[in-house]
């Protein structure tokens, strides 16, 4: 009974760290490849479109309310000490800091993440993996490679853009509906905001979580149990852990870049 | 599936996209565009203590802003906090005996540098010195003045 349980405890750490070691095997893989990969941009450019283009509408109405939202509770607080000029700090601080790579990469696990551990794998499932080996042509570098290039590429350049179309929101609401004043909004921004302490960390967060979200979907696909069931949880698995592994990079990468 | 045409220009318009969206932030959002199309000239100013002014503040005149703090340093012979003021080349008659002062805008607000136009010909030109300057209110001591002006009843 007792020994059942310590082997049963003993298994599952064993499984688990053997994950990470075969995750980690598979981006030694993927980056000894890398060179190979780029001399081929048509399949980049082909997940690009799969997993950039088609996450704008999503990231674009997202970050439009996000925006929103943060002028409009951030008024609402900042008027009881007479500093509602600085509602435009606020938004933008905001959403360059955290919201705009946080909430992107999130959007972008549950909306291009799953689409691609779901359909890596189903071509498990389906053993086109297998057949591509036969055709001695190395899966890893054929489908997994440029999905997650495209991956690192696409997250920094979607959370660009939703945190401007965030702070655009915040302009609508502080300015057209509330009525501030619009040289204020931008002024004190300005005046707050630097390039190499908010804007570039924003930058450099985005592209880890990228490389984050991309690495775990597509490894939860590559190794899901060739069953209908086992892709349905990877797609879960991807998503969950992707995730969390955001928030939790997110406060390293918050207590390192920001004192 | 479309064309790669098709496919290849939405990929184009949605990279140009995102490095736009960067290239406004750096720009509008972070203020780096200050420094692109706004000439200034930078004088400076000698206080005595410069409180919670920190750079980037405001320079203001009759409550407009005519520029921002470049660079606060302490003068390391007269202990004195030397700040760098950049001044929008547009206010380029502002006259040389003008003083500066600091303020807080508001209860809560930022600290910035409040410039008083003196009645000089002379206007302040780059690398001239603001020489009447009025420090930073620290609650601390004037809280140690009153409480000192209580013991003297």
């Amino acid at each position: 009974m007792i020994t059942a349980a310590f082997r049963n405890l003993g298994a599952r750490t064993l499984a688990a760290l053997g994950g990470v070691g075969r995750a980690h095997l598979l981006m030694f893989r993927l980056l000894a490849g890398l060179l190979r990969v780029l001399a081929q941009p048509r399949y980049i450019i082909q997940q690009l479109y799969a997993v950039g283009v088609l996450s704008l509408v999503i990231i674009v109405v997202s970050g439009l309310f996000v925006g929103m939202v943060l002028a409009l509770q951030g008024y609402y607080t900042l008027v009881d000490f007479g500093a509602a000029e600085s509602v435009g700090v606020l938004v933008a601080l905001s959403l360059l800091r955290e919201l705009g790579p946080v909430v992107t990469a999130l959007l972008f696990a549950g909306r291009a993440g799953s689409s691609l551990t779901a359909e890596v794998g189903l071509m498990k499932a389906t053993e086109q993996l297998s057949s591509m080996e036969m055709m001695a042509v190395d899966p890893e570098l054929r489908v997994i490679a440029p999905r997650f290039l495209a991956c690192v590429v696409a997250v920094p350049l979607l959370a660009g853009i939703f945190s401007l179309v965030g702070i655009y929101g915040g302009y609508l609401v502080s300015v057209g509906l509330i009525g501030l004043d619009g040289g204020a909004y931008w002024g004190n921004m300005q005046s707050a905001v630097s390039f190499s302490d908010d804007v570039l960390n924003g930058v450099i967060k985005s592209v880890v979580f990228g490389i984050v979200v991309g690495w775990i979907a597509l490894y939860k696909g590559y190794e899901a149990v060739p069953t209908s069931e086992g892709v349905s949880r990877a797609t879960t698995h991807g998503v969950v852990h992707a995730s969390l592994a955001v928030l939790g990079l997110d406060f390293l990468l918050t207590a390192l870049m920001f004192d | 599936m479309q064309s790669t045409r098709t496919m290849e220009l939405w990929v184009g318009v949605f990279v140009a996209l995102g490095l736009g969206a960067m290239f406004l932030l750096a720009l509008e959002v972070s203020g780096l565009a200050e420094f692109r199309d706004r000439p200034s000239y930078e004088v400076t100013a000698h206080f005595d203590n410069v409180g919670g002014l920190r750079e980037k503040a405001p320079v203001n005149m009759a409550g407009v802003r005519v520029g921002q703090v470049k660079a606060i340093e302490l003068d390391a012979q007269s202990y004195r906090a030397r700040v760098v003021l950049g001044l929008d080349s547009r206010f380029d008659r502002i006259p040389a005996d003008s003083t500066a002062a600091i303020y807080t805008s508001g209860l809560l607000g930022e600290q910035y540098v409040s410039l008083d136009p003196g009645w000089e010909e002379d206007y302040l030109a780059a690398g001239d010195q603001i020489t009447s300057t009025q420090s930073a209110v620290v609650l601390e001591r004037i809280l140690g003045q009153f409480l000192y002006s209580l013991g003297d009843d």
